[in-house]
């Protein structure tokens, strides 16, 4: 090589180098960038989470509190329309309101117009006469005489005792008018008004009035339907993942299969509720809004999520546990069902709890099959009318109530509460029992 | 006896004789006769030949005994009721049924319907006597042939066995079984209701309110079934949140596999599957009780009118939900191309941004894109988000800020009313059903194929 061509090299390599070294701080920045829009995205989504969650629990944690009032209510025989000799079905009939808003008036005997009346009666809410009812009817000597009672309030004036309701509007654009605000805080300084924890949310189903309603009719639909969806979807699941991943032939007849599940799992919910309506009701004539159906079409729904993760558990057993066992003598069924389908099992289980979680989570194929029903009774058996607590907060959220608002809230923070546990023992056992061959 | 009951009496047989059967071949074996299996084997079969049998009688039974006893109890009723026309002849079997359990019915004093009632009660009655029957002998049988089969001339552990994977092959065939129900049962009410509407008009038409006039002088219920708008606004919704779910899905997943260290890693990644466990209901009441009003409060503030179901905020919701969704599938894609291309990439000085961006991506583009699809299939079949948030009149518009409908809507507010199940507003659900899982279906085959080909490469 030449002096003068290796002077040329020299140079052109400076030259580059320099274009390089010019272009280097912006590429630099365009760097920067690109790792900033990829935090942003993370953070923007993780933000939205929190607000979600958040905004959720500020809302509902309300409804895990109830206010009460505190009255003197005297059960004479002439206001109740029974004495107590009456029979069961008279003591059940009998006109709790009335005492309930006779003591109301006896605490402000100065009310007498009739628009004051019906002001001071939504004090207490309509569900007190039950509460009422239930002591009575327990009890049958207490009429005649003066019961102490702690009863719910009624919506407007719970919104007003947790200050929804703005007190600076004009008394005509507000539901609590200025006399009614009078009377309770009357009532709150003698020590008449008290807050408590919410029982009745938990120990009741729906209800027409917000104070009233709660979420066990929709639970205990949910564990029944989750129970069918169990019983159905695990062992058919397992069943199909040991077939496809330890026995069967490569075949075009398998492939189909195969395609034909991983396509199942994509296939929107409501086509789900689709197939429910037409075949299990309209065909098979099974009753509508039942559990059992609502856990047929969940257990089909949740057939692929559990067949993949079992597949996938089989498949990461070893295959020198087969050969051992296959060396020993046992059948092919004998190793499956003795020895990788144990150790598969944790797996499988994940996998089960997921598709159980999503199960719990749906909403949309069981309002194709009627689940949507206002339903007052707590569902015993599988065939029962019946609601779900995602469907329950589907419905309480299109109700205007103020109550509401909290109930659906609070429902969701059940709902989600039993979604955390549920994936959580899923993460706890894939980090207990996973093992690396 | 009830079906519960006999169940419970099934159960029990079928464990006497596991039990017997066992302890048979067992003392078999102790007198030395060369028996070919484990004695259970020989219980388990007893067991089988004890059960199976029995249950599908009894649910054969089942599922025919409710068409026989129809068709004979229309048999008995006169024949100008049974000129009636199905649907009519439906509702008067059914109030007959509530007759004969005693429910409450119009007609009870009715006396061709209260013998008609009387012949159902009887006969269902006799059913369920024969049916007890019938169930208990041939479950008997099985037990005694099951047991007579306890010799050593008998390969109990084959015949399980046989019968086991017999019981395999019908559960893996369960999923097929399930495609074919959707098909058949959209399909069958679609072509229904294409009798009733032509193709052409529900595909093409512009106009969509599925009101149909219960009297024929009613006004504005001529129920018409022109599926544009729905298709559009479905579309309209699915490109907002796709809009949203890309760009944060793939920059989430791009951070978290080529930037994020692995503390990071270990903690968004949970965080952000908590995105995709929330159900959608919840998602929904968020969208229609705070995302909605927050968009109509800002809209307002710079002078837009915008309406309170606007299809920007179903829209917006819907793409965080599926953000985890993206993020998750292209994070596996990503993470599957081989570290040599990143190396030899960053080898010949391109800075990190550069190699994922020239070299990564391109490599893993068909599995994005595979799974951008499957996002835009779940998009399209959401539910939950659209009724609550979005809207319920049918608008052709592409303004982000109206509200517009969408397929799952519609069939939803179809379907949750009483109304006769061949009305043609109620088949009309069917055919959007059948609109929603053909093009999810084809969008899945083709997203699946794309990801199952571009696995294969760099396998």
């Amino acid at each position: 090589m030449t002096e003068q061509t290796r002077q040329t090299q020299v140079q052109a390599m400076s030259d580059t180098t320099i274009r390089v070294r010019q272009s280097l701080k912006k590429r630099y920045a365009r760097e920067k960038r690109f790792r900033l829009f990829g935090m942003i995205a993370i953070i923007a989504s993780l933000t939205f989470l929190a607000v979600l969650i958040i905004s959720i629990t500020i809302r509902g944690l309300p409804a895990f509190k109830q206010t009460f009032i505190n009255l003197d209510v005297t059960l004479d025989a002439q206001t109740l329309g029974v004495d107590e000799t009456a029979d069961e079905n008279a003591l059940r009939r009998a006109n709790y309101n009335g005492a309930i808003r006779n003591s109301l008036l006896e605490l402000f005997p100065d009310v007498s117009s009739r628009k004051e009346k019906r002001a001071l009666y939504s004090f207490v809410s309509k569900g007190g006469q039950y509460d009422l009812q239930a002591q009575v009817m327990a009890d049958p000597a207490l009429i005649g005489q003066t019961v102490n009672v702690w009863l719910p309030v009624g919506d407007d004036t719970s919104g007003y005792l947790r200050g929804h309701i703005d007190t600076t509007l004009p008394e005509k654009k507000r539901r609590f008018k200025d006399n009614q605000i009078a009377w309770v805080e009357e009532l709150r300084s003698n020590g008449q008004i008290e807050t408590r924890f919410n029982s009745t949310f938990f120990s009741r189903g729906d209800s027409r009035e917000p104070e009233l309603a709660g979420i066990k009719g929709s639970l205990f639909g949910s564990l029944l339907t989750l129970l069918v969806t169990l019983t159905l979807s695990f062992p058919i699941a397992v069943a199909t993942a040991i077939y496809l991943e330890e026995f069967a032939p490569k075949n075009r007849w398998t492939d189909i299969i195969e395609v034909n599940i991983n396509n199942l799992a994509a296939v929107p919910s409501i086509v789900f509720g689709l197939l429910g309506l037409a075949i299990f009701i309209n065909f098979f004539q099974l009753p509508r809004s039942a559990p059992i159906v609502g856990g047929l079409v969940l257990s089909l729904m949740t057939l692929p999520t559990i067949i993949i993760s079992a597949r996938a558990a089989l498949k990461s057993v070893p295959p020198s546990i087969r050969d051992a066992a296959l060396g020993l003598g046992a059948s092919r069924l004998q190793v499956v069902f003795h020895h990788v389908l144990p150790l598969a099992m944790p797996g499988i289980l994940t996998g089960t709890i997921i598709g159980m979680a999503q199960a719990l989570g749906e909403t949309a194929p069981l309002l194709m099959i009627g689940m949507v029903a206002f339903i007052v009774d707590v569902p015993t058996t599988l065939t029962d009318p019946a609601t779900v607590l995602p469907v329950q907060i589907f419905q309480w959220a299109d109700l205007p109530e103020k109550g509401f608002v909290e109930k659906t809230s609070a429902a969701i923070m059940v709902l989600l509460g039993f979604l955390i546990l549920m994936n959580a023992t899923a993460v706890f056992l894939r980090r207990k029992f996973e093992r690396k061959w | 006896m009830s079906t519960s009951m006999l169940l419970l009496v099934i159960f029990i047989l079928t464990a006497l004789t596991y039990v017997v059967g066992r302890s048979r071949a067992a003392s078999l074996r102790k007198q030395s006769t060369s028996m070919h299996s484990l004695p259970r084997y020989y219980g388990y079969l007893a067991a089988i030949c004890t059960a199976v049998p029995s249950l599908i009688l009894l649910a054969l039974w089942s599922a025919a005994e409710p068409v026989l006893l129809k068709s004979s109890t229309i048999g008995t009723l006169p024949a100008e009721v049974q000129a009636l026309s199905t649907g009519e002849l439906d509702l008067v079997v059914n109030d007959i049924k509530n007759i004969a359990t005693g429910g409450i019915s119009q007609s009870a004093d009715d006396p061709v319907r209260a013998a008609a009632a009387q012949h159902y009660t009887e006969s269902r009655a006799s059913s369920r006597l024969y049916r007890t029957i019938a169930v208990l002998i041939l479950c008997i049988a099985g037990a005694l042939f099951g047991l007579k089969k306890i010799n050593s001339g008998t390969r109990a552990r084959v015949a399980v066995e046989r019968a086991i994977m017999i019981g395999l092959l019908i559960c893996s065939c369960i999923a097929i079984f399930t495609t074919v129900g959707i098909v058949l049962s959209v399909l069958f009410e679609s072509l229904r209701f294409f009798n009733k509407v032509p193709f052409n008009e529900f595909v093409f038409g512009l106009q969509w309110s599925p009101q149909t006039a219960i009297r024929a002088d009613q006004v504005g219920s001529s129920g018409s079934f022109g599926a544009v708008p729905i298709f559009a606004g479905t579309l309209l919704i699915s490109v907002i949140a796709m809009l949203v779910a890309v760009p944060f899905g793939l920059m989430s997943a791009i951070y978290l596999a080529e930037y994020a260290s692995s503390t990071v890693r270990s903690w968004a990644k949970p965080l952000l599957e908590i995105l995709a466990g929330i159900p959608t209901v919840v998602y929904g009441f968020f969208a229609a009780l705070t995302v909605a009003p927050l968009i109509r409060d800002a809209g307002e503030s710079i002078g837009l009118s915008v309406a309170s179901e606007s299809a920007l905020a179903a829209g917006l919701v819907m793409g965080i939900m599926i953000i985890p969704f993206v993020s998750s599938l292209s994070d596996d894609v990503i993470t599957a191309v081989p570290q040599a291309m990143r190396d030899g990439s960053l080898g010949l000085g391109a800075t990190k941004s550069e190699t994922i961006k020239r070299v990564v991506i391109p490599a893993a583009l068909p599995g994005i894109v595979g799974g951008i699809l499957l996002a835009v299939s779940r998009a399209i079949g959401e539910t939950m988000i659209v009724v609550m948030a979005a809207g319920l009149a049918a608008n052709l518009t592409i303004n982000p800020l109206e509200a517009v409908t969408t397929v799952t809507v519609q069939i939803v507010t179809l379907l949750t009313g009483d109304q006769a199940f061949d009305s043609p507003k109620t088949l009309a659900a069917f055919a959007l059903g059948l609109m929603l899982f053909v093009t999810t279906l084809i969008l899945n085959v083709i997203a699946l194929q794309i990801v199952r080909k571009y696995r294969e490469q760099y396998e």
